[in-house]
C-alpha cells in the first residue's frame, strides 16, 4: 500500500507537467481502441448468413449498379420508347450476375454497343453477394456447379462421344455467330460475338443459360444440361488439340488466308523476282544497265 | 586452175584435220537430231533473247505456281474420293469420329490426318491456288500499266483475261470439293446465284445439281470439271499464251540501243534457263513453307456440310471476295415483281451482271484504246505509266473499285478486328464504291501529269545537284546539271500524243460524211485522254534550254567557260555516265 501510495505520489508529481495531457490522451485512445477491437461484432469474413450476404449485395448494388438498373433493380427506361439505361434484373438469376460481374462486363465503364470483357471490378465474395441479392428478387437460373459442365466423371469412351456430339451441337447452334473455331464474329451495330478461347466452362454455361447481350437464351429445354456440357467439352478439346496445320492466322477463315497469300506469298515472290532481275550475268564489275 | 594461195593460212601439217570423235552427250544429241530434227529449232530458240526486268517475271510466278498445282493436285487425286455417298468417319481425328459425312469429306480428312504428307500437300495445293490467281492479277496489272497490251498483243491480253476467269472458276470448284461446311455454304450460294437468273435460273440449277440442291451429283461433277475440263483448257491456253509471247517477242523498256525492231537482253541459254529454273524452285519453296507453316482451310474444324449449319466468317477464297463484297453492300430491298415473278436485282447485279461486265471491260481495254488513238502500229517498247496518264488512271480506278468491293467482302472481319460497326462499314462502302474510283482516277491522272512535268524539268534544266552556290551579290542558287545523254535519251524515247481532230460533218463535196457521229465521239475521247498530257520538249526547246543553262553557269562563275559547280568538291571524280536514270 505504501509502495502504491509512493508510486502514485511520484506520478502525481508530474500531473501538471508539460507532457501530462498528451500522455493521458494517448492512453485514452489506446484503451478505447483496444476495447472496441475486443468487443465489436465479428467482421463478415466468417460464414455470413444469407440475409447478411443479401444485405451486403444490396449495398454494393446501390452504389455500383442502381444508376442504370434502378434502386430496386427494376430497370430505368430512357425518354426514347423501348430504350433503357439498364434492363430490369428481376428474375435474371444468380447465373446472370455471376457471368456479367465475374467476367468484368458489369459494371460497364462506359455506354456502348456492347459491354466488353475486362478485369473484374468486384472480388469473388462481392460478386457472390451481388448474385445473392439479385437472386433474392425473383427466382432465376442459379450459378452452375462444376459437375454440371465438366466431363471429368465420364469414362474415356463416353468423353470422346461427348466431345464429338458437342462439336455437332456447337456447329449447329453457336458457329453462326462465334465462328467455326470459336474465334468470334461480328454482330449488327458494332456488337460482336466474343472469342471463346480461354473462357472458363462456368461462364460459357452461364451465358448459354442466361443469353447475355445479343446472345439468344439456350434454356435447358432447348439445350439440355448434357448438351451444354458437351459443347464446353468440345471447346476445351479444340484448344487442347495441337494445331496440326500450323499457325491458324487467327482462325478467322478465308479472309486472313487471303491476306497472307498476298502479303507473304506474293510479297516474297515479287521480292524474289526483283532479286533475280538485279543479279544478272555480267562481264565487268560495274553495274550493267542492260 | 589458178588459185591465189597467198591468203590461205600456211600449215606444216601433213594430213587433213578431221573432227575428233564426239563425247557421249554429243553423240546423243546427233542421234536425236538425226531422228527429230531438233537442231534447227533449238539453234534458233535456245539463244532467244529476253529483256531483263523484275516486272517481266511476275507472270512466271503464275506459271510456276501452276506447275506446283499440277504436282500437288496429282498427289491429292490418288486419295480423294469424289463421292457424296454417306459414310461414318472412323479416322484419326477425335472430334469427328463417329460423325456421318460424305465420302468426299471423309477422304479429305483421311488425306489430312492419315496419309503421310497429305496435309502438307493439301495446304500447298490451296496456297498455290491463291498465289496462282494473285500472280496472274499482278502480271495483268504490269501489262496494263506499261501498255504492253497494245498491238500486236491484244489477243494475248484476251487470252490472259480468260486464264484469269478460268483460274477463278478452277479455284471455286476446288474450294467446293472437300464438302466441308465452308465449301457446302459456297455451293449453296452458287445455287442461289444460278436461281437468281430470270426464267432459266431454276432449270440451270436443276441441270447443274442433277435435281434439287444438294442432290448427289454435284461433287463428282465439280470434280471432273476441276481435274479434267478446266485444267485442260488452262494448259492449252497457257501454251498458246507462251507461244504468242515467243512469236511476238518480249516487250522491253525504251533505252539507248533499244528499238521497235530489236530485243536487248540475255539469251535463253544459259542465262534465262538458269534464272527461270531458279525462280521455279523459289516459288516452290515459298509455297512449301506456307503449306508447312500456315494453316489453310482446316476442314476438320468446319465439319461436314449440313444445310442447317453455317459459320461466321463464311467467305469465299480471296479472288471471289469482290463479288461477295458487292453482294454484302447492295441494299437488300432491290427486287421487282413482274407478272408474279421476283427479279432479284440484289443478287443479279453484284454476281451475274457486274463481274462479267468487269471482265468484258478488261478484255476490251486494248481495243477501245486503239480505236480512240487510231494507232495501228506495232509496239514493242513499253510506256512508263506516267506517260499514259489516262490509261494509268483508268486502271487505278478499276483497282480502287475492285479493292473496295474486296474489302466489303471482309466487312465482318474488319468490324471485329477494328472494333467498328458492320453497318457503318456497309454504309461507307455503298458511297465509296462510286466516289472512290472517281477520286482515284482524278488523283492518279494529275499525279502522272506532274511526273511528266518533272521529266521535262530534268530534260530542260537538269537534275538538282545539291550544290548551293553564292554569287558575289549574295544570291544563293542550287546548281542544276544536265542529266547524262543515256538518261535523256530514255526519257525522250516516247511518242508525242496525237489528239484526233474533230472532222467536219460534211465532206469536201458537201455531202454528209459517213460515221461522223462516231468520229466526233472519238475526237472527244481522244482530247479527254490526251488533252492534259505534257508532251516531251522539242529539239529546239532542249537546245535553247541547254544554251541558256551554260550561259547562266558562265555568268555565275565569272569565268569564260561553263563550270559545273564541282570545282571545290570531290564529285568531279564521278562520271556522269555512271549516274543511272532512276537516281535523278
Amino acid at each position: 500500500m505504501q509502495l502504491l501510495n509512493r508510486t502514485a505520489g511520484r506520478l502525481s508529481r508530474h500531473r501538471r507537467g508539460p507532457l501530462a495531457g498528451l500522455v493521458v490522451l494517448f492512453l485514452g485512445l489506446v484503451l478505447s481502441g483496444s476495447l472496441y477491437t475486443a468487443l465489436a461484432p465479428a467482421p463478415a469474413n466468417s460464414q455470413a448468413s444469407d440475409t447478411d450476404q443479401i444485405a451486403q449485395g444490396k449495398e454494393l448494388f446501390l452504389t455500383s449498379c442502381a444508376t442504370c438498373h434502378g434502386k430496386n433493380a427494376e430497370g430505368i427506361s430512357t425518354v426514347r420508347d423501348g430504350y433503357q439505361l439498364g434492363p430490369s434484373l428481376v428474375g435474371v438469376g444468380a447465373a446472370a450476375v455471376d457471368f456479367q460481374v465475374g467476367t468484368g462486363r458489369m459494371p460497364m465503364a462506359s455506354p456502348g454497343a456492347q459491354a466488353p470483357r475486362k478485369e473484374p471490378v468486384f472480388d469473388e465474395e462481392e460478386t457472390a453477394a451481388l448474385a445473392a441479392y439479385v437472386a433474392s428478387l425473383a427466382p432465376g437460373p442459379a450459378i452452375p456447379n462444376e459437375s454440371d459442365y465438366s466431363i471429368e466423371g465420364l469414362s474415356e469412351e463416353e468423353r470422346e462421344e461427348a466431345i464429338a456430339r458437342g462439336g455437332q451441337i456447337f456447329l449447329t447452334n453457336c458457329t453462326a455467330c462465334h465462328n467455326f473455331n470459336g474465334a468470334g464474329g461480328a454482330m449488327p451495330r458494332g456488337g460482336y460475338a466474343p472469342n471463346l478461347h480461354g473462357v472458363e466452362g462456368k461462364y460459357i454455361y452461364e451465358a448459354l443459360l442466361t443469353g447475355p447481350q445479343q446472345m439468344p437464351n439456350f434454356s435447358n429445354g432447348n439445350l439440355t444440361p448434357e448438351d451444354k456440357r458437351d459443347v464446353i467439352a468440345y471447346l476445351d478439346s479444340i484448344q487442347e488439340t495441337p494445331e496440326y496445320a500450323g499457325f491458324t492466322l487467327g482462325g478467322l477463315g478465308p479472309v486472313s488466308e487471303g491476306l497472307f497469300a498476298w502479303l507473304v506469298g506474293i510479297g516474297s515472290l515479287v521480292g524474289a523476282a526483283v532479286w533475280i532481275a538485279s543479279h544478272t550475268t555480267r562481264s565487268k564489275k560495274s553495274k550493267v544497265n542492260a | 586452175m589458178s588459185v591465189d594461195t597467198s591468203k590461205v593460212a600456211t600449215s606444216n601439217r601433213t594430213e587433213a584435220a578431221t573432227a575428233s570423235k564426239p563425247g557421249p552427250a554429243g553423240s546423243l544429241a546427233s542421234w536425236a537430231d538425226d531422228r527429230l530434227g531438233l537442231a534447227t529449232m533449238m539453234k534458233k530458240n535456245l539463244r532467244k533473247v529476253f529483256p531483263d526486268h523484275w516486272s517481266f517475271m511476275l507472270g512466271e510466278i503464275a506459271l510456276w505456281s501452276f506447275v506446283v498445282l499440277l504436282l500437288t493436285g496429282v498427289f491429292l487425286t490418288l486419295w480423294f474420293n469424289p463421292s457424296m455417298g454417306h459414310v461414318t468417319y472412323e479416322g484419326s481425328y477425335d472430334q469427328l469420329r463417329g460423325i456421318g459425312m460424305s465420302e468426299a469429306m471423309a477422304s479429305t480428312l483421311n488425306i489430312s490426318f492419315d496419309v503421310r504428307g497429305g496435309l502438307l500437300m493439301r495446304q500447298m495445293h490451296h496456297w498455290a491456288a491463291m498465289i496462282f490467281i494473285a500472280a496472274m492479277m499482278v502480271h495483268l496489272l504490269r501489262v496494263a500499266f506499261t501498255g504492253a497490251y497494245r498491238k500486236p498483243r491484244e489477243l494475248n491480253w484476251v487470252i490472259g483475261c480468260l486464264l484469269l476467269l478460268l483460274g477463278t472458276l478452277e479455284g471455286f470448284t476446288g474450294y467446293s470439293l472437300p464438302d466441308d461446311l465452308l465449301s457446302g455454304t459456297g455451293v449453296r450460294a452458287a445455287d442461289g446465284f444460278l436461281k437468281a437468273t430470270p426464267v432459266a435460273g431454276s432449270y440451270m440449277s436443276f441441270l447443274l445439281f442433277g435435281g434439287e440442291f444438294p442432290g448427289e451429283s454435284i461433287i463428282p461433277r465439280l470434280y471432273i470439271i476441276h481435274v479434267l475440263l478446266i485444267p485442260g483448257i488452262l494448259l492449252a491456253l497457257i501454251a498458246v499464251h507462251m507461244l504468242l509471247l515467243v512469236y511476238h517477242k518480249h516487250t522491253q523498256w525504251p533505252g539507248p540501243g533499244r528499238t521497235e525492231q530489236n530485243v536487248v537482253g540475255f539469251p535463253m541459254l544459259p542465262v534465262y534457263a538458269a534464272k527461270a529454273g531458279g525462280f521455279f524452285f523459289m516459288v516452290f519453296g515459298v509455297i512449301a513453307l506456307m503449306g508447312g507453316l500456315l494453316s489453310i482451310n482446316p476442314v476438320w474444324k468446319f465439319g461436314p456440310y449440313d444445310p442447317t449449319k453455317v459459320t461466321a466468317g463464311s467467305q469465299p477464297d480471296w479472288y471471289m471476295g469482290w463479288p461477295d463484297g458487292l453482294l454484302r453492300i447492295i441494299p437488300t430491298g432491290w427486287e421487282s415483281v413482274i407478272f408474279g415473278y421476283t427479279i432479284s436485282w440484289n443478287v443479279m447485279l453484284p454476281i451475274l451482271i457486274v463481274p462479267p461486265l468487269m471482265l468484258v471491260v478488261l478484255m476490251l481495254l486494248p481495243f477501245v484504246e486503239s480505236w480512240i488513238t487510231g494507232d495501228k502500229r506495232d509496239h514493242h517498247l513499253l510506256q512508263r505509266p506516267r506517260n499514259a496518264p489516262t490509261r494509268t488512271a483508268v486502271m487505278v480506278a478499276l483497282m480502287t473499285f475492285y479493292g473496295l468491293a474486296w474489302a466489303a467482302g471482309g466487312n465482318d472481319i474488319i468490324a471485329i478486328k477494328l472494333h467498328a460497326s458492320i453497318n457503318q462499314i456497309t454504309y461507307f462502302m455503298r458511297v465509296a464504291i462510286f466516289v472512290g474510283p472517281l477520286l482515284a482516277f482524278w488523283i492518279t491522272r494529275r499525279w502522272c501529269i506532274s511526273l511528266q512535268r518533272h521529266d521535262n524539268e530534268l530534260l530542260l534544266h537538269g537534275y538538282e545537284t545539291g550544290i548551293i552556290t553564292r554569287s558575289p551579290e549574295g544570291q544563293y542558287a542550287e546548281r542544276h546539271l544536265p542529266i547524262n545523254t543515256k538518261a535523256a535519251y530514255t526519257l525522250t524515247a516516247r511518242d508525242r500524243d496525237h489528239i484526233h481532230p474533230v472532222g467536219s460533218d460534211t465532206d469536201a463535196a458537201g455531202v454528209a460524211a459517213p460515221n461522223s457521229r462516231s468520229d466526233k465521239l472519238r475526237a472527244k475521247l481522244s482530247s479527254w485522254m490526251y488533252g492534259h498530257n505534257v508532251q516531251k520538249p522539242t529539239a529546239a526547246e532542249l537546245e535553247a534550254a541547254h544554251h541558256h543553262a551554260e550561259h547562266e553557269a558562265e555568268l555565275q562563275s565569272g569565268l569564260d567557260h561553263p563550270v559545273d559547280g564541282h570545282q571545290f568538291d570531290d564529285h568531279r571524280l564521278r562520271d556522269t555516265d555512271e549516274v543511272p536514270l532512276r537516281d535523278h
